[in-house]
């Protein structure tokens, strides 16, 4: 099922943030990110149950000859990864906004948009960097 | 008239054309970027220039300075051994394709290199019963310095407990790694000489990242790893063990017992003892822990046609790509050195591995007995492979001095290591005949009581 | 066996061998009768069962598929692949040097030591510092143990806790930043500027009382003389840290400067770049440490010293960081090195330098008119060119690279230094006759000609080679690092 990025909110990172729940939240990197990257050969997930504060690295994600870094958007506990990227990173290449989101994230207070970006302002910043 | 060498081929000429096409007039204005405060302007004093002929035969007066194993018959071993290299392996390592490569960048110009580290690693797992090798490192005890970075890193624990029965050098070099990324060491006892097994159980604690054996250890003693490995079932902490590649060919490869990291130094195969270097590391894991491990890894790929081939992969865990984010700082391996052990293990092969490990067994034994006869105390009281230790009446320098006095350079002074006076680490490769090891039981009993 | 693509497992038959072991003239001694059955090897060890002609004929098959300095012109930079003379192989080969066990006492091999000692002696000549270790088994391991001299030495000032920061240029070697963390630094980048020199102002902004010290490579590796280095390490002394020079390119100022003059405290050099011991596929190497006068304290033990006119060993130092390798160092690759700097004399090492700047401007000359120059100045030993101007053919440095190959020239250094675009880093060294430089920007310039006519004749480079470009994704998604059955 194709996933509603309209809803999503985004980061200048290049992360998305789907909130599933009050205080549970859903995280991925855009295509744009992907495009950026090229072929992912290997996705380093965090453990469940580890903890993170918002701007703190908890993922990378590697190339052949490159590895990017990606910051909790917010603060909170890894709930559950997509385990799945260990053996088929080529996942986030094909499915970036759907099978291929990384992890999510229970923070200990109800979910705040600020700081994010809409669908419409990340698709806005998008096209100030490519000017 | 600038003097003509031979590494270099520039004539007059060549120097003409290439300045004129430049647009300067002489060489010097090349260097009109480095700022005359810092501009040397007298020769440098390094000795003048020597003929081939001239060097050779100073070379071969220093040499001949130095008392060899080719003239002396060498008990000494301790982390380096004079053992049987087939002449293959000179012959091979001495092609300049191999000798003169770098780095195998450009996989489609390195197919030979590439495809004798993947073979060299995959001999290393067969040996020591691990998932991942690495395609070198500077020497065993480096290996074992990244092994407990390694450790320290991955488990996030800051002690690493290591046996009492690990070369002391390598202890030495661990101290050093652990300085720079700051985690501490903590000695586990002896028991008799091998490590004290009731001892490392009670000092595995919670920072504990991992626990460090020698197999066989530096008295020659063979470590129980399976029992090592129940003292630590409580434990998150890693085993590592540095193993002589020669001695896994007949005992039981360390990740069957549970080793998680397994380092050595391949200089037992095919690598002559030169001083001390450069000899070469090898660094094996479980397959969980392959992109922590450090330099370079070879793996299997094909190319655009579907033909198999091989490329320098999981770069991404290494200091080019990953700068100041890196664990290890590893660049440079000794890729000609696993060539040769990787030539050495192919000559070899499945029965001559099993064979000259034997024969170490055997000629250790052998020279052990005979000491015994003589009435020197052997030390150890566990089995050993091809080194044991032996107590004498004398200082061990004392003693080495007569025995160099008779043609024979004798074992170790590891009285300090073993905590008892007068103890000497002998060894006998294979390389020892019973002629020479009968001459040399002879003459120690005559100087060393 | 031209289409030999055998892996030595694949051609083994049981009970071939290609050894010759001396005869066993003594008792077989059980080991399972002492030893428990567990700790005797389950299963036989399965190495490649094969006769002494199948082991030389893969290998020498295997050779074939390489590519060496000997091969051709290797313009690989920073790498310095110049000659690797033969005179060197006969020394290190000579039974004196290679039958001599490192734990033997000093009093058998005071040839070996005097040979270390004259090194050591040589090599502070040649970087103007005033002690030397050549322990380090490679130029990684002399950083580190550089990095870990600035650190006792800050320690031993009741430093240790706010000195933290290395400074390092964002045009430095990896190694550089990876060395400082694996010797407890962190690490701060110093921005270039548009002369891709380091830019003063940013490193005086970057200075400070928990400055340790200073990571500088010079010449640079984009091959540019940093001209301010006299201002650099003032700004660098004066703060209290210390200036660290990585010799990766000192084949450029040979008997023209010296890091000493320079101003720098510490300094290793890579004994298989400048003096010419063979690479081997990626090492052996040696990376002699240098230090000036401060330092000398905390250099690694044991040290190798001259007692009138006896060599001995001293680890009587107290403040030293200890021991960073096993023995005495890469011994057989500092045999080659000295007998290098033997053959060349004080007036060769200076040609050396010399021909090794002439051959980069040279060809940086032939080159200029068809590839983007980002810095105009005379280079040193090498040259950083970018590609970005084939960029509009969808060609990219990779692919230039590629098509070397079929010329039978190695590649260039590509995509480094990171500050360049589509980088391309060439050093000639100072052995290659200027027939093959020619040779070289020829077959650049063709490329040049080929990316815009035919590009997919680079794109689908190399076309002659053992193999064809290698899926590195797969090999890296799935890796398979062992021979599977």
């Amino acid at each position: 099922m194709a996933a509603n990025k309209e809803a999503f909110l985004y980061t200048k990172e290049h992360e998305w943030i789907e909130v599933k729940g009050e205080t549970v939240v859903r995280i991925g990197i855009t295509d744009y990110a992907v495009d950026q990257l090229g072929d992912i050969v290997f996705v380093d997930l965090p453990e469940t149950d580890s903890e993170f504060i918002a701007e703190e690295e908890f993922a990378t994600v590697e190339s052949v000859k490159s590895t990017s870094e990606i910051y909790a958007p917010v603060s909170g506990s890894i709930q559950s990864v997509n385990s799945r990227l260990e053996d088929e990173p080529e996942v986030l290449n094909e499915s970036p906004f759907e099978d291929g989101w990384l992890v999510e994230i229970e923070s200990p207070e109800p979910f705040s948009q600020e700081g994010l970006l809409s669908y419409e302002e990340y698709q806005n910043y998008l096209s100030e960097l490519e000017d | 008239m600038t003097e003509q060498f031979s590494y270099l081929p520039d004539t007059e000429k060549d120097r003409q054309e290439m300045m004129e096409a430049i647009g300067i007039s002489s060489v010097e204005e090349l260097f009109s970027e480095i700022p005359e405060a810092v501009r040397l302007r007298e020769a440098i004093r390094v000795p003048d220039v020597m003929s081939e002929t001239e060097l050779m035969k100073q070379l071969k007066q220093l040499a001949e300075k130095n008392h060899t194993a080719e003239d002396y018959p060498i008990f000494l071993g301790a982390g380096v051994y004079d053992h049987y290299i087939p002449s293959v392996v000179d012959a091979v390592t001495s092609r300049s394709e191999f000798l003169t490569a770098y780095t195998p960048y450009q996989p489609e110009a390195s197919q030979g290199e590439l495809q004798a580290l993947f073979e060299f690693q995959s001999m290393i797992c067969e040996l020591t019963g691990m998932d991942v090798s690495n395609s070198s490192l500077y020497d065993g005890f480096t290996s074992l310095g990244e092994a407990c970075n390694l450790a320290t890193s991955t488990t996030k624990k800051t002690t690493v407990l290591v046996s009492s029965a690990i070369h002391p050098q390598a202890r030495e070099v661990l101290q050093t790694y652990a300085y720079g990324m700051e985690y501490t060491i903590e000695d586990v006892a002896l028991k008799g000489e091998i490590t004290d097994v009731d001892q490392l159980m009670g000092q595995i604690g919670e920072d504990t990242a991992a626990v460090v054996v020698q197999y066989p250890n530096f008295f020659g003693g063979i470590e129980d790893l399976k029992t090592i490995k129940e003292a630590m079932s409580e434990s998150k902490a890693m085993l590592i063990v540095m193993a002589n590649p020669l001695a896994l060919g007949l005992l039981e490869a360390p990740g069957k017992l549970g080793a998680d990291i397994v380092v050595g130094d391949m200089q037992p195969l095919g690598l002559p003892m030169s001083y001390g270097g450069p000899h070469c590391g090898y660094f094996t894991v479980k397959k969980k822990h392959i992109r922590k491990v450090p330099s370079r890894i070879v793996g299997q790929a094909t190319d655009a046609e579907g033909k198999r081939g091989f490329v320098m992969t999981l770069q991404t865990r290494e200091q080019h790509i990953r700068r100041e984010k890196a664990t290890s700082n590893m660049s440079s391996n000794q890729a000609l050195n696993a060539l040769a052990s990787a030539v050495c293990m192919s000559a070899l092969g499945k029965q001559g591995i099993q064979e000259m490990a034997q024969q170490n067994v055997n000629k250790s034994h052998y020279l052990a007995k005979r000491l015994s006869e003589k009435g020197l105390k052997v030390v150890n009281k566990t089995p050993f492979f091809h080194e044991f230790v032996v107590k004498l009446d004398k200082p061990v320098d004392d003693v080495n001095e007569a025995l160099l006095q008779e043609g024979f350079i004798g074992g170790y002074d590891v009285s300090k290591w073993i905590g008892q006076d007068n103890c000497m680490l002998l060894c006998a490769t294979e390389k020892r005949t019973k002629a020479e090891m009968d001459a040399f039981v002879e003459r120690l009993e005559a100087v060393s009581k | 066996m031209k289409n030999y693509n055998s892996l030595i497992f694949e051609i083994s038959q049981p009970g071939r061998t290609a050894y010759s072991l001396p005869k066993n003239d003594v008792d077989t001694v059980e080991l399972n009768e002492e030893l428990p059955s567990h700790l005797l090897r389950s299963e036989e060890p399965e190495l490649p069962e094969i006769s002494e002609l199948q082991l030389m004929r893969h290998y020498t098959a295997l050779s074939n598929k390489n590519f060496g300095v000997e091969t051709g012109f290797y313009p690989l930079g920073s790498c310095t692949m110049k000659y690797n003379p033969k005179r060197n192989e006969v020394a290190a080969k000579m039974s004196g040097f290679s039958a001599i066990h490192p734990l033997q006492p000093t009093n058998t091999t005071q040839g070996a030591l005097q040979l270390m000692y004259e090194l050591q002696e040589d090599l502070k000549e040649v970087t103007g510092m005033d002690a030397m270790t050549l322990q380090p088994a490679a130029g990684a391991q002399g950083e580190w143990t550089g990095l870990l001299i600035l650190k006792a030495y800050h320690a031993k000032n009741g430093e240790g806790e706010q000195r933290k920061k290395i400074l390092i240029p964002d045009s430095a070697h990896g190694t550089n930043p990876a060395s400082a963390v694996v010797a407890g630094f962190d690490v701060v980048e110093i921005k270039s500027n548009e002369r891709g020199t380091v830019d003063i102002e940013a490193l005086k902004a970057a200075v400070g009382d928990d400055t340790a010290g200073l990571m500088l490579t010079n010449p640079n590796t984009l091959g540019l003389f940093e001209k301010d280095i006299a201002e650099m390490a003032e700004i660098i002394h004066d703060a209290g840290g210390l200036l660290y020079y990585d010799g990766a390119n000192a084949n450029a100022i040979l008997g023209k400067s010296t890091p000493g003059m320079m101003g720098f405290d510490v300094v290793h050099l890579n004994l298989h770049k400048t003096f010419s011991t063979p690479h081997g596929g990626g090492g052996p190497g040696s990376g002699p440490v240098g230090v000036k006068l401060h330092l000398e304290p905390f250099l690694p033990v044991p040290r190798v010293e001259k007692e009138g006119d006896r060599y001995v060993v001293s680890s009587d130092y107290p403040d030293a960081i200890g021991r960073v390798k096993g023995y005495w160092g890469n011994f057989g690759v500092n045999v080659r090195a000295y007998s290098y700097i033997r053959t060349m004399g004080p007036e060769g090492l200076k040609q050396v330098s010399e021909s090794a700047v002439l051959h980069a401007n040279y060809l940086k000359s032939r080159l200029e008119p068809y590839f983007k120059t980002p810095y105009p100045q005379y280079c040193m030993h090498e040259f950083v060119l970018s590609g970005s101007n084939l960029k509009k053919h969808d060609v990219r440095t990779l692919d230039i690279a590629k098509r070397l190959l079929d010329f039978g020239i190695y590649a260039p250094t590509v995509y480094f230094p990171l500050i360049v675009e589509e980088a391309l880093m060439i050093e000639p060294t100072e052995t290659e006759p200027k027939e093959m430089l020619d040779e070289f920007a020829d077959a650049m310039i063709q490329i040049v000609k080929e990316a815009e006519e035919s590009p997919e004749l680079l794109r689908e480079a190399p076309h002659d080679k053992s193999v064809r470009r290698m899926d590195e994704v797969t090999a890296s998604r799935k890796p398979v690092v062992v021979y599977q059955k």
